[in-house]
């Protein structure tokens, strides 16, 4: 079995574990190309070896898309996000991945490459249970998409965790809005992670919250609609029940600050 | 048993030449091969900070580096602050302030608080307890430590 | 003595005590150079590895170990068959030899089975996963209260509980019941005015060094054994490891590392025996170094708790009945520090009538080892919960009420003695006069007060003072520094030889250089060392006079001792200009030879202590969320040697008491194995965490100190469990009676809240 090592946070505690003892350890992060942050039809491409750190540093990907940079940059402490990159957030499969939601809620697409080729993927459809993803063998990920935003558009990542850092996400909601002038939400996704086996695209809630003024009452139908997606597990980080109520108080939130953003606050 | 990697590498400003074991971590290789035993082990699993150093300037947790990794790169540790033996402002405020009890996490903080003061010389306490969050202190309670950083940074802002 | 000492140290005018000298091990521990237990290496050094169980409860069956052996490199594979049971009648020492490696059965969750020393970490690894154990696993129990029913699966087949009259005819997982009081508490319930009892459960917690145990052995044919350990009691390592392993205590000769965390964990052998058993057999150095995930399952945490309380108060706020049964679980042995807990729970009050009733515990958990006053901070939050929501149920103010009741000189203990002078009153004027207690709260936000009570202890303990002949001191201790003693026993050598502070240094001897020593542990180094250091300088000085008396011609007892320098006495003792300790060490060889002072004592006189604590919680009602914003520490330290390092106490502690009240905890799985053992998900607070925590140095002098001193290590951990929980309580407008108050614990709290 062989293993790609991007940032190594997770791979490296895992062969250390002895959960995971690769034959071969293919490092990336010697390819100058997947270091690379390049501008791309009005958004970003992300190479796979970024770290959290150097996409925090980033201006540009900072202003478009605020939310994705505040997910990355909750993964682990100050020194993992040294090292870890949003490509091994997604590709370790661990269903509580801050940076997925807040990618999903993005639209973003990885550019997967293998023997066949390229080929682009919605994010959304990398992971498919925990620890496993749909690459199939001798593909990886070579960069993540950040499209172009919409005008009056925002989104924002929030996720719950017992301490104040170094948690690892109970619950977490990445919320994307586009308001037209007038104010009225026109599109809007709402992705979820911790909550379910896999990560779940909240339709439902994003319906609550399209052709409303993002008012009290959306907002409630929004985080009612996050709640009822949930399907969530008891475990040492939370209840199924707390859980459940607190994604929709984060959906609640997010979308929120994700409204502001959008207003250009 | 794998063969072992031929690493060639800067630490501290020094050229240094190893060979490790393919899955052996750079912190690993710091403390059992090279004898530089001020970087320390409180978890392996990147959760306590002990292990900080800067890898070109960047802060991380050498606990999730493998010693491979670490060609060409110019790695910096704690016993690389005291330039000449004379202690930095920060190390000195650590003293002043009794920012330690027991020691064991200090290398640690040191080159973690040194990585930020570096980018940024105006933190706000808020800003200097998220940058360490990632370094576990169990003796302290923190409070001085935070003091510590926050008086060196006045005082190399000063003297800057 | 004791009388005098009272005088002497409000009397005294301090010139080095008092003030905040840099640690002379401090340039070492920010560059880089000090030595903890990990750092060390030898030649020819093997690496040793422990193989644990998987389960919580299992018959070791068969042990294969073939395959380890037959390994290239593996030096040697260490059973519990090559430990033989050396220990006698001596049960505490039989169980630790049950600790260190199972004996036919794994009795937690990490218990360790067999271990490997080999030429490499890697080859240790792989010759770990060679070794074949075959389990016949056992029903197991890891809760208090299920331990305790009966039919509960038994953690020991033969254990009849002590201390019930008649003695139980079948065993249980009950080791000992144990009862303290005095009073009729019945009679004072009946009147009271206002009774409330609660029940509350705290969960297991962990000191959370951040130094895993560490070790280096070398123990050769002769029987000659040198080790280097971190420890907080490397003459406790050397005796118990002489002990198991059958080696003449004068013949091991134990160092003890610089030390990276302790907090009582420290006390006691986990890997050290094994280390030195392997390196026997290999006759090769071993070093073995736990993992992070080892620490967690197989060292010494603390007990799980089940707790009663039932307090009675007049409308006035005195206090008329108090009771309380504690059930504590200290892991599969006896042990579990309850009765600590029964004796520190209504420390802290003048009451008439009192009965604590504690029951020792064996469940499927690891050996619980000291935290920090240990078993007292559970019993605190139950009883000082009660007190405030008492407070709260009569109209006063939750100091006041703590005022009106508390201990004082001349109080009858619950657990029997009557105290001296003691400083509680004074910590609670303190707090009550802080801006804290009066500082506005907002929405979502609540106050706690709490009170705390430890014992504080004293002990074997031999200082050794040497004078060079440049007049500079070296001062030997046997206590290991666990958080800046080296520096306050410099300055109180200092203050003593009226010599200045950097003309002195201390170490911390080896075994083989410097009589017994007990434990870093009961808060006991400031103080019992401290004493023997004082001694020790008095000693010197005495011999230093006696060289004056010399050189002079005049009686010895004509002399005096004055900042540093041998005087006469007065006017008749002659006209000689003053010598100082520079000068008679400088003749020192022409008047006798060098000079040297010594100390030996079983000391007494530890002085108990008390601390109030206050807390600001700040809660998310939708998330269950619970932040601390504001923490205040005011504590008795008798005399503070050195400020900073009392304060570093009095933080510490109540930072580890936020983070046992909010996040910390032993979490079982329902096959008993520990679902959390790493630092990310037992949830140490992180500096973000946290508000600055705001100290109040309290000085009511120790009787049984020279200067006065109180041991202030432990007491800072009592309040805060209970502090965190009044003002979290207060907060979350619901009483939270369970530890640690998690966010889903909270939450749900919050929703099942009446109105």
């Amino acid at each position: 079995m062989a293993r790609v090592l991007a940032g190594g946070t997770d791979l490296i505690v895992q062969m250390k574990s002895g959960r995971l003892e690769p034959a071969l350890v293919v490092d990336v992060k010697r390819i100058p190309a997947m270091h690379a942050i390049t501008a791309e039809g009005g958004g970003y491409r992300i190479g796979a070896a970024v770290s959290c750190a150097a996409l925090g540093e980033h201006k540009g990907v900072k202003s478009l898309w605020p939310g994705v940079v505040e997910a990355a940059k909750l993964i682990g402490s100050t020194q993992v996000q040294g090292r870890a990159t949003m490509t091994g957030n997604l590709c370790n499969a661990s269903p509580a991945a801050d940076s997925v939601p807040a990618l999903m809620a993005a639209n973003a697409t990885v550019r997967v490459v293998g023997k066949s080729g390229r080929r682009d993927v919605p994010v959304a459809d990398i992971q498919t249970a925990p620890g496993k993803t749909s690459l199939a063998k001798g593909e990886l990920i070579e960069s993540i998409f950040l499209p172009a935003r919409s005008p009056n558009s925002g989104d924002a990542y929030l996720r719950f965790i017992p301490r104040t850092e170094m948690d690892i996400a109970v619950v977490g909601a990445g919320v994307g809005l586009t308001l037209d002038s007038g104010g009225t939400c026109t599109a809007a996704r709402v992705a979820l992670c911790a909550v379910g086996p896999r990560f779940i695209l909240v339709d439902a809630a994003a319906k609550a919250l399209i052709g409303t003024k993002i008012d009290a009452a959306a907002l409630g139908k929004a985080a009612a609609a996050a709640s009822a997606a949930c399907q969530p597990i008891d475990d040492k980080r939370g209840t199924k029940e707390f859980r459940i109520k607190v994604a929709g108080v984060l959906t609640r939130r997010a979308a929120m600050k994700a409204l502001e953003r959008a207003r250009g606050k | 048993m794998m063969d072992g990697i031929h690493v060639k590498t800067t630490i501290n400003g020094d050229a240094v030449e190893y060979v490790c074991e393919p899955d052996e971590t750079l912190l690993d290789v710091l403390r059992d091969r090279l004898g530089l035993t001020g970087t320390k082990e409180g978890c392996g699993s990147g959760d306590c900070g002990a292990c900080s150093v800067t890898v070109d300037g960047r802060l991380i947790c050498s606990c999730l580096m493998l010693g491979a990794e670490a060609q060409g790169h110019e790695i910096a540790t704690i016993e690389g602050m005291a330039e000449g033996g004379k202690l930095t402002t920060l190390q000195q405020k650590f003293l002043d302030h009794a920012g330690l009890q027991c020691g064991i996490c200090t290398p640690g903080i040191l080159v973690a608080a040194e990585a930020l003061l570096k980018k940024n010389a105006s933190p706000t306490e808020t800003e200097v307890r998220y940058w360490l969050a990632g370094n576990l202190c169990r003796c302290t309670g923190y409070d001085k430590i935070i003091r510590a950083v926050m008086d060196a940074a006045s005082d190399m802002r000063r003297s800057a | 003595m004791a009388q005098d000492s009272k005088l002497e140290a409000r009397e005294r005018d301090f010139s080095i005590v008092g003030t905040r000298p840099n640690r002379p091990d401090g340039i070492d521990k920010v560059t880089g150079k000090a030595r903890f237990g990990a750092d060390m290496a030898a030649p020819g050094m093997l690496h040793g590895l422990i193989l644990r169980s998987p389960h919580a409860h299992a018959r070791i069956k068969r042990i294969d170990t073939s395959k380890a052996e037959a390994l290239q490199g593996v030096k040697a594979v260490l059973t519990s068959k090559d430990l033989p049971d050396l220990t006698g009648e001596d049960a505490g020492l039989k169980d630790i030899l049950i600790n260190i490696m199972a004996r036919g059965t794994a009795l937690y969750d990490g218990h360790a089975v067999a271990a490997v020393a080999a030429t490499s970490k890697s080859v240790a690894r792989k010759a770990l996963s060679l070794i074949q154990v075959d389990y016949e696993v056992l029903p197991h129990v890891t809760d208090v209260e299920e331990a305790m029913k009966p039919g509960a699966p038994l953690v020991r087949s033969d254990l009849i509980t002590q201390g019930v009259e008649p003695a139980p005819s079948k065993p249980s997982n009950i080791a000992k019941r144990h009862e303290f009081g005095h009073g009729d508490v019945s009679k004072g319930f009946a009147a009271a005015d206002a009774v409330i009892e609660h029940n509350f459960r705290t969960e297991a917690t962990h000191q959370g060094y951040i130094e895993p145990h560490a070790c280096l052995a070398n123990l050769g044919p002769d029987g000659l054994g040198e080790m280097w350990v971190c420890t907080q009691g490397h003459y406790m390592v050397r005796g118990t490891c002489a002990a198991l392993l059958g080696l003449d205590v004068s013949k091991l000769r134990v160092t003890a590392s610089e030390i990276g965390g302790g907090f009582g964990g420290k006390t006691t052998v986990f890997i050290e025996p094994i280390a030195l058993a392997l390196s026997r057999m290999a006759n090769r150095p071993v070093k073995v170094v736990m993992s992070r995930e080892e620490v967690f399952r197989a060292s010494g945490p603390t007990a799980a708790t089940s707790i009663r309380v039932k307090i009675g108060v007049k409308k006035d706020g005195k206090v008329t009945g108090a009771e309380a049964e504690l059930k504590y679980t200290g892991g599969a042995y006896p042990g579990s520090g309850v009765e600590y807990g029964a004796m520190s729970a209504f420390a802290c009050y003048d009451l008439e009538n009192v009965k604590i009733v504690g029951w020792d515990v064996l469940s499927n958990r690891p050996k619980l080892a000291a935290y920090r006053a240990p078993s007292a901070p559970m019993a605190a939050f139950a009883v000082e919960s009660v007190m405030t929501e008492l407070a709260s149920k009569i109209g006063m103010d939750p100091i006041d009420l703590r005022l009106k009741n508390a201990a004082k000189e001349g109080t009858k203990a619950p657990y029997g003695p009557t105290f001296n002078r003691i400083g509680l009153r004074e910590t609670l004027e303190a707090a009550k006069n802080h801006p804290h207690y009066k500082a506005p709260l907002t929405k979502n936000q609540g106050r706690g007060v709490a009170c705390g009570f430890w014992f504080n202890f004293g002990g074997n303990t031999c200082v050794s003072m040497n004078l060079g002949f440049d007049g500079t001191v070296s001062l030997a201790v046997g206590t290991p520094d666990i958080g800046g003693s080296r520096a306050s026993m410099c300055m109180m050598a200092a203050e003593e030889l009226g010599i200045p502070y950097d003309k002195v240094r201390a170490i911390v001897a080896d075994t083989s250089s410097l009589g017994h020593n007990d434990v870093t542990d009961g808060s006991r180094v400031t103080f019992s060392t401290g004493l023997a250091t004082i001694n020790a300088a008095r000693d010197a000085i005495k011999k230093l006079c006696a060289r004056a008396a010399k050189t002079w011609g005049i009686p010895e007892d004509a002399v005096v001792w004055e900042k540093g320098h041998a005087k006469p006495a007065g006017g008749n003792a002659g006209k000689f200009e003053p010598l100082s300790l520079q000068q008679l060490a400088a003749a020192s060889p022409s008047t006798g030879g060098p000079i040297a002072g010594h100390y030996e004592v079983n000391a007494d006189g530890a002085g108990v202590s008390f601390a109030t604590h206050m807390a600001d919680a700040e809660v998310d009602p939708e998330t269950g969320s619970m932040r601390i914003i504001r923490y205040t520490v005011c504590q008795d330290a008798g005399k503070a040697i050195h400020p900073s390092y009392v304060e570093g106490q009095f933080q510490g502690g109540a930072v580890q008491g936020i983070g046992w009240a909010l996040n910390e905890e032993y979490i079982y799985g329902k096959d008993g194995r520990l679902q959390n053992a790493g630092f990310l998900d037992y949830r140490i607070p992180v500096a973000s965490d946290l508000p600055m925590i705001d100290t109040v140095i309290v000085e009511v002098p120790n009787p049984g100190h020279p200067y006065g001193v109180r041991g202030v290590g432990e007491t800072s951990i009592v309040p805060p469990l209970a502090a965190v929980a009044n003002a979290a309580s207060a907060a979350a407008g619901v009483r939270l009676t369970v530890l640690p108050m998690s966010p889903p614990r909270v939450l749900k709290a919050i929703e099942g809240r009446a109105g």
